[in-house]
């Protein structure tokens, strides 16, 4: 007989709320009329947003001591609860983003409640405590993801990104699957730290099954926060999805994604460390290269943005490979600004593709800054955050990183961030460049007609990923605050 | 009134917030940015009046935590020398404002509110008193250079804000790399509690940050462009007042701090500042405009003050800074007057001006005023601060002291060479009768400049008794900037008895 285990419902809270948001959205979507339809779903998606942050909010007010929330296999702690505020805010700016999308009348229920289920299973995702949930929550979210990049069926592109996104990504949860089962078959154990207790008890560190189940297991997480050499849908899915979509993923799946990787490997390999540090600081290496040198020569701003994030992907991946409490907290304080700053700049430059009905390249931004100075002023901050420059809190993201990589004896991973945050100004600068330094005139590129929309959703939501960018620099220590009780969980 | 270095970073700052906000009319804009200028100048006496220059320490303190993990605060306040550097900021940063308001800048508000950010971020790096606010500073000051430059510049802007911003930030991220290493190794990143370090990565860190900024010789490749680009207002404070963040930095924070290794890298770092010096002066008697030769003899200018501050000892540290104190207000009115030229002839060749002395008075009083006092005639606040800087460095070795004297003929000669091309010679194909003198408004702006330069001819005591408490230059650099440093440049630098 099995026993049943207690349920702690309150830990699940913030899942709870979005799929019933989901559930409400989609019936929505199929019973209501057309012209409500939009309203409605939008409504609703972002209400389970709204509802999930305050759930995470208070289970991170509740959650001082870490414990178990479903057996050993869902964890209750304040690292969770802070993911979970991440993965929540995301989404609640991504509603935000996709309100004025031009194929709002069609799927529209789909739309949105895949939003919310995808937002649900990250918030599971992040949760994981043994290596079934980890690949549960995983495959949960993805799913809703690889449909909601090919929504817009009838545009190629986005057809050809969920494809892509469908085949790279099941590859890549198979190679974790394959990971996790050659850990269970090395130590007997799914549990985070039943793993490394089996470890330590029987003397496995070293042991050949439990390495190459450790290496599949990172790469099968590499995959999802898209880390070179694992990274290589990433620029095509971004470029192909629906921008809001791809606003979403790169801040919302990275984030959950890293966050995962940091605890598994620290809770469950801490026998491991002197292998997987140096892997992650070798991820982190080729991300920041192959990130930074690819973006360089992209014209396309999506593509350009996503190879921006594959080397954020490895700026995050140095507080990770620093293996220590600093690092934790400069991972969880980097997402916060990423977060923002990622939805953000996808953001404007969905508002620039509605505009002008096409694909944005760096050409057909000039003179963007001037014509709509809202955006331009925020896709300024973004970028200059993105770049590292004070005033934003991208600033504060990179220097804790730093501070974490020089204080885990690694001033060579600094200088190696240092440099690829140098080669990145170049690119994030055209992005300006070409905003407010080029007059749109030279260029002759004209709206698609008459006067921009006005998009207040989407304006509002640039707004809140602003005030996050710009507000992350100067209150440093109340977020600081959040992300040092959410790494006094980890055991350093 | 310890809130007035607050109030004099955050005035400005204020004001370009709210023009961003607010939609004033375009005449509105400029002059409400100007009125804030005035007004911030006007905060400055006001604390000048308020300075104790016989106390030693730190003035005009305020503090505020930022944030308690990795401790870095809001730490700000003034020393003699820094106080000045401030005056120095606010009073080019007013000249400039006016002159644009002038002149007439398109999309104003925008212009302006850059122009006062700026302001508030120069301001914020001669007073930051914890080396993160000082490192924020430092880089915030590249955010509105770049935009001035990129939007408002000439039609080779783009190439020049690229060139500007990689050579600056490949500079200021080694000195992020440096800031962290230095500050967790010490505890904290408080610049008065942190104590000195002797690690020469660090202070290298540092030093290729200044290098870039001041420039000094080889690391001045994008001063030409950036200084050619600029719409002239902006040439002028980046390099009279921006570079010489980079001065100060050398001084509050490489010689303070580092005492060992900057010992060890005097040798080196005079060597460039030599090279510099020689070489921007002979760059700028060939150059073939009026910007060039004003952009060159920056280099060269900053390659003497450098020299003046790593000589170690009182002479050298009074005279550098008096020397920045100059240097800014000759290069902001030449690069005004360098715009006023351009704006009458169309152009900045020599080849195509000369003749401009005839019927045109005023212009040329300013411009042999501002020249005679650049090229350090005797009885010049120039003539006074190199004086002293060549003083100091020959305690060092007389060598350097040969290299910096003749390097002031050099100067001599490209500063009467402009004038004569300009003003004299036969009259230039671009110079026409249209070609006005300058308008009263163009003299309000600059007489200020030429009027501050000539009270410091009569009075270089004014800044030199006044930058350092009376136990001396050098002692204090150790002792109060360097948290009482010992060892390195501080053992034998020739230290007077309180």
């Amino acid at each position: 007989v099995i026993d049943t285990p207690s349920v702690n419902w309150f830990a699940l809270s913030p899942e709870l709320i979005l799929l019933g948001a989901a559930s409400v959205a989609l019936l929505g979507g199929a019973f209501l009329p057309a012209a409500w339809r939009r309203v409605f779903a939008a409504a609703v998606c972002a209400l389970g947003f709204v509802a999930a942050l305050v759930a995470s909010a208070l289970l991170f007010a509740e959650s001082e001591d870490a414990r178990n929330a479903v057996a050993d296999a869902v964890r209750r702690d304040q690292l969770v609860a802070f993911a979970k505020m991440v993965v929540a805010g995301s989404g609640l700016l991504a509603v935000g983003v996709s309100y004025n999308r031009r194929e709002s009348t069609e799927r529209v229920g789909e739309y949105y409640g895949l939003l919310a289920a995808a937002g649900g299973g990250m918030a599971f995702f992040v949760s994981a405590h043994n290596l079934m949930t980890l690949f549960l929550g995983l495959e949960w979210f993805s799913i809703c993801l690889y449909i909601l990049c090919a929504i817009e069926i009838d545009r190629a592109g986005s057809l050809e990104a969920g494809l892509k996104y469908l085949i790279v990504g099941s590859f890549g949860s198979a190679v974790l699957l394959f990971g996790s089962a050659l850990v269970y078959g090395a130590t007997g154990q799914l549990g985070f730290e039943e793993i490394a207790g089996a470890t330590d008890l029987f003397a496995l560190s070293g042991d050949a099954l439990l390495v190459a189940g450790l290496a599949m297991v990172i790469a099968g997480l590499g995959f999802k926060a898209s880390a070179a050499p694992f990274h290589m849908w990433t620029p095509d899915v971004y470029e192909g999805a629906p921008t809001p979509v791809t606003a979403f993923m790169s801040a919302a799946t990275k984030a959950a994604a890293l966050v995962v990787t940091l605890r598994l490997l620290v809770t469950a390999f801490p026998d491991e460390d002197e292998l997987w540090t140096v892997a992650v600081a070798v991820i982190a290496c080729v991300s920041l290269a192959v990130g930074n040198f690819a973006a360089l020569v992209q014209r396309d701003v999506k593509r350009m943005l996503a190879y921006s994030s594959i080397s954020h992907a490895g700026f995050m991946l140095i507080a990770v490979a620093a293996d220590n409490e600093l690092g934790a907290r400069a991972l969880l304080f980097y997402l916060v600004p990423y977060a923002a700053m990622s939805i953000g700049a996808f953001a404007v430059v969905a508002a620039r593709e509605r505009e002008l009905g096409e694909a944005v390249d760096l050409d057909r931004m000039s003179g963007f800054g001037w014509e709509r100075p809202f955006l331009g002023v925020a896709m300024f901050a973004f970028m200059l955050g993105f770049a590292g420059f004070p005033l934003t809190g991208g600033f504060f993201g990179k220097f804790y990183v730093f501070a974490a990589a020089y204080d885990a004896g690694w001033a060579w991973l600094m200088i190696v961030g240092v440099a690829a945050t140098l080669v990145s100004l170049y690119y994030y600068l055209a992005v300006i460049r070409a905003m407010f330094m080029r007059p749109s005139a030279e260029l002759q590129f004209l709206p698609a007609g008459g006067a921009p929309p006005p998009e207040r959703m989407l304006s509002a939501a640039v707004l809140g990923a602003l005030v996050v960018t710009v507000g992350s620099f100067f209150l440093v220590q109340p977020i600081i605050d959040l992300a040092r009780d959410g790494a006094a969980t980890l055991p350093f | 009134m310890d809130s007035l270095t607050t109030v004099l970073i955050f005035l400005p700052v204020g004001g370009a917030l709210l023009l961003w906000i607010v939609p004033f009319p375009r005449f509105w804009v400029g002059s409400l940015a100007l009125l804030l200028s005035l007004v911030e100048v006007g905060v400055w006496i006001t604390a000048v009046g308020e300075f104790d220059f016989g106390r030693a320490g730190l003035q005009l303190e305020q503090q505020q935590s930022w944030s308690s993990d990795l401790d870095f605060s809001y730490h700000v306040g003034l020393y003699g020398f820094s106080l000045w550097l401030v005056g120095l900021t606010v009073v080019v940063m007013a000249a400039s404002i006016g002159y644009a308001f002038w002149a007439g800048r398109d999309r104003p508000r925008a212009y302006y509110g850059l122009m006062l950010l700026l302001t508030g971020a120069v301001v914020a790096v001669f007073s930051a008193q914890d080396l993160l606010l000082f490192y924020v500073a430092f880089e915030a000051m590249l955010i509105p250079l770049y935009v001035l430059v990129g939007v408002w510049g000439g039609a080779g802007r783009l190439g020049a804000t690229v060139k500007f911003v990689i050579y600056t930030m490949a500079g200021s991220l080694l000195m992020l790399a440096a800031v962290i290493a230095y500050g967790l190794s010490q505890g904290t990143f408080d610049l008065i509690e942190a104590g000195t370090s002797s690690s020469e990565w660090i202070f290298l860190g540092f030093v290729v940050a200044f290098c870039v900024k001041a420039p000094l010789f080889p690391f001045h490749g994008w001063l030409p462009d950036a200084y050619r680009e600029a719409s002239p207002e902006v040439a002028g404070v980046l390099s009279g007042v921006v570079s010489k963040a980079a001065a100060y930095g050398f001084l509050r924070i490489a010689i303070a701090k580092f005492p060992e290794p900057a010992e060890d890298f005097q040798v080196p770092i005079l060597v460039l500042a030599a090279a510099g010096l020689v070489y921007g002066s002979l760059v700028a008697f060939r150059a073939p405009d009026v910007r060039g030769v004003v952009a060159y003899s920056s280099l060269a200018q900053m390659g003497l003050i450098t020299i003046g501050l790593f000589a170690f000892n009182d002479a050298g540290f009074d005279g550098a800074v008096l020397q920045m104190v100059n240097h800014g207000l000759i290069s902001a009115a030449l690069f005004l007057l360098a715009g006023g030229i351009e704006r009458r002839a169309g152009t900045g060749d020599f080849a195509r001006l000369g003749g401009m002395a005839r019927g045109r008075p005023v212009l040329a009083t300013m411009l042999m005023t501002t020249g005679i006092i650049a090229l350090a005639v005797p009885g010049s606040s120039a003539f006074a601060g190199e004086f002293l800087i060549l003083a100091g460095i020959y305690r060092e070795g007389w060598v350097w002291a040969v290299i910096g004297a003749g390097a002031i003929v050099l100067a001599a000669m490209y500063v009467l060479r402009m004038i004569s091309a300009v003003l004299h010679e036969r009259e230039g194909s671009s110079v026409t009768e249209e070609a006005l003198d300058l308008r009263p408004a163009e003299l309000g702006v600059l007489a200020p400049l030429v009027a501050c330069l000539l009270v410091l001819s009569a009075w270089p005591a004014g800044i030199t008794d006044h930058s350092f408490p009376e136990e001396g230059a050098a002692r204090t650099v150790a002792v109060e900037l360097g948290s009482a440093a010992s060892g390195g440049w501080t053992s034998y630098a020739p230290v007077a008895e309180p």
